[in-house]
């Protein structure tokens, strides 16, 4: 089984060298080979969102994509979002704030997808923040408290950008 | 000045950790020459189990070992039974079957495990698992409940007569007296099906036998690790010394993850210490599908005996439990539905008997709620049916039959789940039911929106609800309270945590008691070596508690500290103050001494400390509730259905609750919205499926359908009341499965409300679409 296909995948803006079979999971990769296992994974079959990473600025399930085909492209996992946990992205103090998570298992996720969205949109609706994580499947909170941290995480980036 | 943190919406302390990916989940772990475990689990709903052959298995590159129940020797055991039927019931009959390791003889569940795979990567143990043969002899599978105890049905487990498991008769009063008197009788079939906790991370296990220093540790995504450790202990024949647990992170535990021991708790360990490698298996979704314990199918058929004014006489109850192939949780469940559908309300006579019945299928254990929303949907669905023939409000029928606040304690005559007799605390449930029809403007709704929108054509309905919950349950839980030399504080606790703000909720209890920043306090939950004492988290039970022991420790160390500065100060406890982390004579705040310092004295290097006196300023303490506190609540909603897709909006939701003494008004709404996301998912999205061969149809998440962002409540209002429990110092009660409780019984009054067909009446759980449509016809 040694078929071990040489890549590199730039992570959080640190380019990695690995050589992986070519059935490894870009989420196992990220997890296991780099040691990076904020991204956490709860279905493997690309419902639940959790897994979410972005992939060039985009979001993507680590889980539906091999390692390989992350080859010469840059990923951004939770890890890159804040320098420590003295320095949060306003996102991630949102959901502390907004008590927007309880386990915690499936935040990487959100925070990545949401990212991404924000990038995209940076003064939604509330329905559209609602369809924004309809494919991320949290079990504990219920949402309510997500869609509110969302729009506070909205106010602080704007507030920021006004300085 | 004095700190309060407790009643404070306090942000979390544990949140940076978890938003930054730098939280411990069990799957995270990487040890030295760690080896992967993937389990070949059976395809059978029931089988005999003719032949194993795992040679080819053992013959691939990578694979280290495969195990059958035969290599496992006198290993092989039956688990243990987590919980003893209660012996204080009278009219009782149990019969213990519980799981194994691995299926030897016979497989009685589609997913039971059959062999483990050891290889060095889960990739080419998975592999392996395609190496293996099994020569199965197929049999029937007892799936339906109702046919199980049918002569002639094949027997889930050869060596007993029958498919009952288990068989219970309590009662209050005297329902045939008084049947006689009744103006009106409702009798209705009421079901609800199986639903799963699909907590977002499954389940996990990494064990390390370390042969140098002849010490084990587990890493568990359990609720309960201090059991696991006892257990471990005893099965492996360790002293508890050599043996420690460690639930760290855990991704949602929901109930499935206190059951104890799954097959795959007692093999991992065990597969280290015969290898003396690390050990990991991860469940994957499919697994968690098919092999954690999942809850809530039960078959009642029940009458309820009522005056004209709409006063309950009493109630007549006959229900199936479905156990699953195995019952190592014993009772648990059906007893809370027995006692949970007695609700608020004086019920004076009640007849309850249920059988509990062995299925094919996967065990049940509990799943948030644990039989409680089963016993509150008959005792509901009733009073609404009662309702409609009566001509009254499903408000007036509930507060008609409240029990009065001058009536607590309350005794309901039968025996709970703890053993000890159902008794109230405390409780004061018509201003709960006040306060919810204020904040749903359920009178504004009725009378002027709801006629306006019927008429354009919208299918809008209103419905509440009410319940109680019995929380906090014993045996006990225990603290250690430690004041180091920096003057941080730390808390050791046995509960282990899946999401409940233990780390926030117990140190605000101890920095108010130490009056120090609630930064300076460190909560480690989790882990045996740290506290050794315990039972876990399940029952709504962490905050009354195991909050309780953290405040008992807290004041002892208290009392050490007032001590201690009393002689270092020279001047009586009694005037002396604790503030920001030190204590002073009160009025000279100069006249002080630093947490810190106190510790250092407290544990000198030199010098004799004085006979009677413990070193440091630590401090245990247990707690152990002699009964349960009793939480209520009413819940309200107002949906809108649409008619063509039978798709169910949530325009508002209301839930007022009553869990005593308040901790953190944040965490207590967080738990509240999540319990109702998976109530709703309950009543409308959730189902486990399975055919007549007990095979699973719905085995993952493209297939059971869990609540998105779209199908939860657009605002949850809450109102809070307070009323204490008199059974506990912090006077609080638990809120974990509030939530969850009442959920499914009001989205169906609502649903039935909104779509005015007088015939329409919703007597099962779950409901979808398709269904309704069905319903309809
Ligand atoms: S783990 Fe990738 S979508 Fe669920
Ligand atoms: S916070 Fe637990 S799954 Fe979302």
């Amino acid at each position: 089984m040694s078929n071990l296909f040489p890549i590199t995948v730039t992570v959080n803006g640190t380019p990695y060298h690995r050589e992986v079979e070519p059935r490894l999971l870009l989420s196992d990769f990220l997890r296991h080979t780099l040691g990076l296992t904020g991204t956490h994974i709860a279905c493997e079959h690309g419902v639940c969102g959790v897994c979410t990473v972005l992939l060039d600025d985009r979001p993507v399930r680590s889980c539906l994509m091999f390692a390989v085909q992350a080859n010469g492209h840059r990923v951004t996992t939770v890890e890159g979002l804040a320098k420590d946990m003295e320095h949060l992205h306003p996102l991630q103090e949102a959901f502390s704030e907004k008590h927007a998570l309880q386990c915690g298992f499936c935040t990487p996720g959100f925070l990545m997808t949401l990212i991404a969205f924000l990038h995209e949109n940076p003064n939604p609706t509330e329905e559209e923040i609602r369809e924004a994580i309809s494919g991320n499947l949290c079990r504990c909170t219920g949402y309510q408290n997500i869609i509110e941290a969302v729009k506070l995480a909205v106010s602080k980036m704007n507030a920021a950008k006004g300085k | 000045m004095t700190t309060s943190y407790i009643g404070e919406r306090i942000q979390r302390l544990e949140d940076p950790r978890l938003l930054t990916g730098q939280a411990l989940f069990v799957d995270d772990l990487h040890l030295p020459q760690m080896l992967e475990v993937a389990f070949l689990r059976s395809s059978y709903a029931h089988a005999r189990i003719r032949k194993i052959d795992t040679s080819a298995a053992l013959k691939r590159p990578g694979v280290v070992a495969v195990y059958t129940a035969q290599d496992l020797g006198a290993y092989w055991q039956p688990g243990p039974l987590l919980v003893s039927p209660p012996p204080t019931i009278q009219r009782i009959s149990f019969n213990t079957r519980t799981q194994v390791a691995l299926a030897k003889d016979k497989v009685r569940y589609v997913g039971e495990p059959i062999a483990a795979v050891v290889a060095e990567s889960r990739y080419i143990a998975e592999d392996a698992l395609t190496d293996i043969v099994v020569d199965f002899e197929p049999l029937p599978a007892v799936v339906d409940l109702e046919q199980a105890l049918l002569p002639n049905t094949v027997l889930v487990h050869d060596d007993l007569s029958s498919n009952l498991a288990a068989h219970v008769i309590q009662e209050k009063g005297n329902y045939f007296a008084i049947k006689d008197q009744a103006d009106v009788i409702i009798r209705r079939k009421l079901s609800y099906d199986h639903g799963a906790a699909v907590a977002m991370e499954n389940r996990g296990i990494v064990a390390d036998w370390d042969a140098k220093s002849q010490q084990l540790t587990v890493w568990d995504t359990t609720q309960a690790p201090i059991p696991i450790m006892n257990g471990l202990a005893r099965m492996l024949g360790l002293s508890e010394n050599q043996v420690r647990v460690i639930a760290p992170f855990v991704g949602g535990g929901f109930g499935p993850k206190i059951m104890m021991f799954y097959s795959e708790e007692m093999l991992i360990p065990w597969i280290s210490k015969q290898l003396a490698r690390p050990v990991k298996w991860i469940e994957d979704r499919q697994e968690n599908f098919l092999a954690t314990t999942h809850e809530r199918l039960q078959i009642h058929n029940a009458e309820m005996a009522l005056t004209k004014e709409g006063k309950i006489l009493g109630i007549h109850d006959i229900f199936l439990h479905d156990t699953g192939a195995y019952d190592p949780y014993g009772l648990t469940v059906p007893i809370n539905s027995q006692c949970t559908l007695l609700g608020p309300y004086h019920v004076p006579n009640y007849y309850s008997e249920f059988s509990v019945i062995f299925t094919n299928k996967m065990i049940v254990t509990p799943y948030r709620g644990a039989g409680r929303p089963q016993g509150v949907f008959v005792m509901e669905r009733l009073l609404d049916f009662a309702a409609r023939q009566l001509g009254l409000t499903p408000a007036d029928i509930r507060r008609r039959n409240f029990i009065p606040p001058d009536q607590f304690p309350y005794k309901n005559e039968i025996i709970y789940q703890d053993f000890a007799p159902l008794t109230y605390d405390s409780g004061n449930y018509a201003p709960a039911m006040d306060q919810a029809i204020e904040l749903i403007e359920y009178k504004k709704f009725v009378e002027e929106e709801q006629p306006k929108l019927r008429a354009a054509g919208r299918k809008v309905g209103i419905g509440i609800v009410s319940y109680v919950e019995g929380t906090g349950i014993g045996p006990y839980e225990g603290a250690r309270v430690t004041v180091g030399a920096s003057g941080k504080v730390s808390v050791a606790t046995g509960v282990g945590t899946q999401g409940q703000a233990h780390f926030t909720t117990f140190a605000q209890i101890v920095a108010d008691v130490l009056q120090v920043d609630i930064h300076d306090v460190f909560v480690v939950t989790g882990d045996t070596l740290k506290m050794n004492w315990g039972c876990g988290t399940f029952a709504s039970r962490g905050m009354v508690v195991a909050g309780n022991a953290c405040y008992a420790a807290a004041l002892a160390v208290r009392e050490k500290i007032l001590k201690l500065a009393s002689e270092v100060l020279q001047s009586p406890k009694d005037t002396l103050e604790l503030s920001k982390s030190a204590v002073c004579v009160k009025g000279m705040p100069d006249k002080k001494i630093s947490l810190g310092e106190l510790a250092v004295r407290a544990n000198p290097l030199r010098g004799a400390v004085k006979p009677g006196t413990e070193p440091g300023l630590e401090a245990s303490a247990y707690f152990g509730p002699a009964s349960g506190a009793t939480a209520n609540g009413v819940h309200a909603a107002i949906v809108e259905v649409n008619p063509k897709t039978m798709r169910v909006d949530i325009l508002k939701y209301v839930v007022v609750h009553d869990c005593g003494k308040v901790i953190n008004p944040m965490v207590v709404e967080g738990q509240i919205h999540g319990g109702i996301a998976q109530g709703i998912g309950n009543a409308y999205y959730e189902q486990l499926v399975y055919d007549k061969k007990g095979q699973l149809l719905t085995a993952s998440l493209m297939d059971y359908l869990l609540p998105t962002s779209y199908d939860v409540p657009r605002k949850i209002l809450t109102g809070h009341m307070e009323t204490p429990s008199p059974l506990n110092p912090l006077g609080v009660k638990g809120t974990g499965e509030a939530g969850a409780i009442p959920a499914a019984s009001l989205f169906v009054q609502a649903v039935e409300n909104a779509l005015e067909n007088p015939k329409l009446e919703i007597c099962e759980i779950p409901m979808s679409p398709n269904r309704l449509f069905e319903l309809l016809k």
